[in-house]
């Protein structure tokens, strides 16, 4: 008897698979996506390759004057001579390697706690959060160990934009968790006064708050009382993100299961013991991303310090494209602030992502 | 608990108390006893107050604030700059964010009075006029109408334009910058027509366009502008010193003392001289300052005629001539009372 | 037997200080109190330091004269008017930003949100690319580039790129016709009103029509028709009593008609480009939030994919996206007080700017900014909370 054998399988159609067969779903699969497809790809077409010729392919790279930028592309030039002030502001050079050497302890010190077999991350995070200010302060600011005092007039470019936004981050994330505290109690008056504190934070413009901050505080202080410019706008972003930073930690602690805080009153824990051992670590887990994102707003927002005359990296860039001798590269300065902010923000924001799903496996659907 | 309650209840008492209490201290005393003077100066105008990329600051009105160091404190590098926008200035000022302001700013009564300020004397006599493009075609400022013009915001200048051209029934557009820096970015970039302000200025920016040569200053002066360092009200004490570190500066000038004499004019048997350098008369205790604060203030910063010629003069890029700056008694305003 | 020791068992009163009440009643009395002391300090302190300085109070400055000029008002000023009257034409100017910003950040923000969902590859590209690129750079930085790289390279007034005799381009700004109303145009304003509330009418008829007979009405058409319809047959009525005038190169600068003024349009691009990436976010994530089980019951029941997008997904993806979209527009409104680095004359600006400065008086005029600005997003949270309870309500 004759075995049925089937005929293989035909090969699918190739318009199918492969790369024709891509491009027809992906690209053509109606007349409305080959209309959009087409009309993208003239967009592409007008803006893709004028720029790449002016960014890269006609640009000047190396010189020390403006006579170098002869090429009719990008002067990238403006930004080598200048690199060193969009960096570290007015920090005299021989002080460079202190701020290196601030950053480069961070990393250091931050690294293991993304390693995830390393077990001490409590122990490191509270070090960065409580020690490491404190040496950083003394690199920057000098006066001790030897070290030439810098006042912090002179402290500037990307390094001012990261320490605001560390401080401002550091700083707010207790007064946030102490409001979003303040805000879920049952007590009125605490609660009243955290929301009354919250909204007014968050409705007004931090361009006020800083103005506040920057000229008028001493006017609401006792005559005599005189503290750093730099520490106050530090006060102002600080209450500013603290308002927010509350509502991102509100979120968490919404999300506890009630469970949770019923388990913990049977056990006779007190309020803060039941917030601090129970509730706080797994709201503080959830909201990780939460935070992350709120670093992000606030790292951008550090470059309003600009507008009450502290030189942070745009303001750098701002000072440098009116400098006489180098009118005309605005477009250069802008696109090199653009693109380190660019760096930072996109590759947090990536971070925030991938904490998020890793943070989400339990109810992914 | 109890115990924390305490604690924060102890910490709010004490709190209160400090900031209540803190009231001694005048700006003088104050001054004396942090050991420098705050100085509030411009955000960046070349030969007033403009900072180098190492951050120091040079320029005319940061002369001022030197002198009053050196007066203070005997040494004219106690100063720490405060640079601020024109709209920032007087709002920093009474607060008591700065101690003294040496901004290219005008003298008018409202300021003196209602703003709270005290307008210690006059560094500069200045007037305001317009800077326009060459190939405009315009020679004087009545050919303006319906032009628009870019400002700093927050100065006399604004008011001064919108009086000018109301009075001549002309139609103006002002374009409002908070930067100087700004103004004349604008102007270049060819966002206004003309660019208005104290006619010094006008000179100071025309340097930082790519090629000065296509702008020229109209013939114009439409304002009285008396600059001059400011104090805020309610210390006469230090009123009067920063007053009298300007008269010195032009008394010196006035006498021939200067800061490459200053040592061998020790030697003077001129009266005068003497009083300024502290060697008779009532020296320095009027003030509250050391006896050789004038000579100070010569050894480190030098008289009028060598700020001015230094920062603004023939020996500055900007080339301004001395014009109603020049000494009482050489055809010019500036007048000081004699030390005695 | 057993109820003595009961009593034994029963827990101790605990003192009173123990009492969880007693500390909660302490505890805010604590708290009033250092608010009291610190407001009391602050207060005190700043009425001495403005006393001592010598520095004005009260808020007559608002009725005196300003003397300064605005670039752009859209009420009536000129430097005669009052210190008050620049309030108001900071504050609308601020209010025009926003409300232009608003529209078209959520035009931008919807059309990119669902481009990035798009089946064609490219446009998915595209719009991921823009969204990444534009929420990840500071909106100050934004401001500066559109206003100083972009805007002031366009040509000069002599030059103007012109788009037929009536629309012209410079670096003073785009210059459009403006509309000169003549007598009887306000019976075009009043058909207009007529034909707004016509149409709520026949929209609330139709849907109660629907409910009760299941038969559907269209309604776009009809009420097109009564919108354009009704004023075009007033304007006809009346004789047309409107005309153009143009813009026209006199002496350095275009006269007549009305104009869009750079930094107007630095800012508004800035803040529309911001913001919509963000909320092209927020619309994927709604649009994501909804199943996909709901699409397919939609096309079961033998819905068209046009009217299951519009009446099942949309009502469902708005409840997500309308608590992010809330608190984008108030970013929005809040940013657009950086219209101060760049010379537009709104709030900020003029008022917490120039007029600070001139009248010195920063506690009453910062007061007042910050009021208006907590007014406006207090008003916008109210608005956006209502709609998001009526949208709530659909859920059953």
């Amino acid at each position: 008897m004759k075995e049925h054998v089937p005929h293989p399988d035909l090969p699918p159609p190739i318009s199918n698979v492969g790369v024709i067969g891509w491009l027809r779903s992906n690209l053509f699969s109606s007349w409305l996506n080959t209309g959009l497809t087409l009309l993208a790809s003239y967009l592409i077409y007008l803006s893709v390759p004028p720029l790449i010729d002016w960014a890269f392919l006609r640009a000047d790279w190396f010189g020390d004057s403006r006579d170098a930028c002869n090429s009719g592309g990008a002067c990238w030039v403006f930004v080598n001579v200048r690199f060193d002030q969009f960096m570290y502001g007015l920090y005299p050079a021989a002080g460079y390697w202190r701020i290196n050497l601030a950053f480069g302890l961070l990393v250091l010190l931050a690294i293991p706690l993304f390693i995830e077999r390393f077990n001490h991350k409590g122990l490191l995070a509270a070090a960065i959060l409580f020690l490491y200010p404190v040496i950083a302060f003394q690199l920057f600011a000098g006066g001790s160990f030897g070290l030439e005092p810098v006042e912090t007039t002179k402290w500037g470019g990307l390094t001012l934009t990261l320490i605001l936004s560390g401080v401002g981050i550091v700083a707010s994330l207790p007064i946030g968790i102490i409001l979003a505290l303040g805000r879920r109690s049952e007590m009125p008056i605490v609660k009243s006064v955290s929301v009354v504190f919250i909204e007014f934070w968050r409705g007004v413009p931090l361009i006020t708050v800083l103005f506040m901050a920057s000229v008028m505080l001493p006017l609401f202080l006792a005559e005599g009382s005189h503290f750093d410019k730099l520490l106050r706008a530090m006060i102002g972003i600080v209450l500013f993100q603290s308002a927010y930073m509350a509502e991102v930690v509100r979120g968490g602690l919404a999300a506890i299961p009630k469970g949770q805080y019923e388990a913990a009153e049977a056990l006779g824990l007190n309020y803060w013991k039941s917030m601090g051992l129970i509730i706080l670590p797994q709201a503080l887990k959830l909201v990780i991303p939460g935070i992350v994102n709120t670093f992000i707003a606030l790292f951008k927002d550090t470059t309003l310090v600009l507008i009450i005359g502290l030189f942070d990296l745009l303001g750098m860039v701002q000072t440098a494209i009116t400098d006489s001798n180098w009118l005309g590269f605005s477009i250069e300065g802008y696109v090199f602030a653009a693109l380190i902010f660019w760096i930072f923000c996109f590759s947090m924001s990536r971070y925030s992502q991938a904490l998020e799903r890793k943070l989400h496996t339990g109810h992914a659907r | 608990m109890m115990k924390r309650i305490h604690a924060v209840a102890t910490a709010a008492v004490l709190f209160t108390a400090a900031t209540t209490t803190a009231q001694a201290g005048a700006t003088f005393d104050a001054v004396k006893s942090k050991g420098f003077v705050q100085c509030g100066v411009s955000t960046g105008l070349a030969g007033f107050s403009s900072a180098d990329d190492k951050g120091n600051w040079t320029g005319l009105d940061v002369d001022i604030c030197r002198a009053v160091a050196a007066a203070v404190f005997g040494d004219a590098e106690k100063v720490k700059y405060t640079p601020l926008t024109a709209k920032e200035r007087f709002t920093a000022l009474q607060s008591g964010e700065i101690d003294m302001l040496s901004r290219n700013t005008t003298w008018t009564l409202t300021r003196d009075t209602s703003l709270g300020l005290n307008f210690a004397g006059v560094n500069y006599y200045d007037g305001q006029g317009f800077l326009v493009a060459k190939n405009l075609g315009v020679k004087s400022a009545m050919e303006l109408d319906g032009a628009s013009f870019c400002i700093q915001a927050g100065t006399t200048t604004e008011l001064n334009l919108a009086d000018y051209f109301r009075a001549n029934k002309l139609s103006y557009t002002p374009i409002t910058f908070d930067k100087s820096d700004e103004t004349v970015k604008a102007f270049e970039a060819g966002r206004c027509d003309a660019l208005t302000s104290d006619q010094s200025q006008l000179y100071a920016l025309r340097i930082q366009l790519k090629n000065p040569e296509s702008a020229m200053v109209l013939p114009e002066v439409i304002s009285k502008e008396p600059l001059g360092p400011v104090v805020a009200q309610g210390d006469d004490e230090w009123f009067n010193v920063v007053r009298w570190s300007l008269f010195a500066m032009l008394n010196a000038e006035e006498l021939g003392i200067n800061s490459g004499n200053v040592d061998a004019m020790m030697e003077s048997k001129d009266p005068n001289v003497r009083r300024v350098l502290g060697l008779e008369g009532i020296k320095g205790s009027g003030l509250g300052l050391d006896d050789a604060w004038a000579a100070n203030i010569i050894r480190g910063v030098g008289n009028y005629a060598e700020a001015f010629e230094r920062n603004v003069g023939m020996g500055s890029p900007l080339k301004i001539a001395r014009g109603q700056n020049a000494l009482w008694n050489k055809g010019g305003l500036q007048y000081a009372p004699p030390i005695r | 037997m057993a109820e003595p020791r009961q009593q034994e068992c029963a827990p101790a009163q605990a003192a009173f200080w123990r009492r969880p009440a007693f500390r909660a009643a302490l505890f805010q009395t604590l708290l009033v109190l250092a608010l009291c002391l610190v407001g009391y300090s602050l207060f005190t302190n700043t009425l001495n330091n403005l006393e001592q300085r010598g520095i004005s109070t009260g808020f007559g400055f608002l009725s005196q004269e300003a003397g300064f000029g605005i670039l752009q008002s859209l009420i009536d000023y000129n430097e005669t008017h009052s210190y008050g009257r620049t309030f108001f034409v900071g504050l609308l100017n601020t209010l025009l930003v926003s409300a232009l910003g608003i529209a078209l950040a959520t035009l931008i923000g919807f059309v990119m949100g669902v481009a990035r969902l798009s089946g064609n590859w490219l446009v998915a590209r595209i719009a991921t690319v823009y969204i990444e690129t534009f929420r990840n750079i500071p909106l100050l930085l934004q401001i500066m580039f559109w206003y100083f790289a972009v805007l002031q390279p366009l040509p000069r007034p002599k030059q103007s790129l012109s788009f037929g005799e009536a629309f012209f381009l410079n670096n003073r700004g785009f210059y459009i016709p403006g509309p000169v109303f003549e007598q009887g145009f306000w019976l075009v304003g009043v058909a207009f009103a007529l034909a707004v509330v016509a149409v709520v009418i026949l929209a609330r008829w139709a849907r109660r029509r629907q409910e009760a007979t299941g038969r559907q009405f269209h309604t776009v058409f009809v009420s097109l028709g009564l919108l354009l319809g009704l004023p075009l047959l007033a304007f006809l009525v009346m004789g047309m009593p409107m005309s153009w005038e143009y813009p026209a190169l006199k002496g350095f600068n275009f006269r007549g008609g009305m104009v869009i003024i750079p930094e107007l349009a630095a800012l508004l691009l800035a803040l529309s480009i911001y913001t919509g990436a963000f909320i092209a976010e927020a619309v994927r994530s709604g649009i994501l939030a909804v199943s996909h089980g709901q699409t397919e019951a939609a096309y079961a029941l033998g819905l068209r994919p046009g009217v299951t997008l519009r009446l099942v997904i949309i009502p469902q993806a708005l409840r997500v996206i309308i608590p992010q979209l809330t608190s984008q527009y108030l970013n929005l409104t809040k940013n657009s007080s950086l219209a101060t680095a760049i010379g537009y004359p709104d709030l900020v600006a003029v008022f917490a700017g120039t007029t600070l400065n001139q009248t010195g008086q920063a506690v009453e005029v910062i007061a007042m900014t910050m009021a208006v600005y907590l007014t406006i997003s207090l008003s916008i949270s109210l608005f956006m909370n209502w709609y998001n309870k009526r949208k709530q309500l659909v859920e059953r």
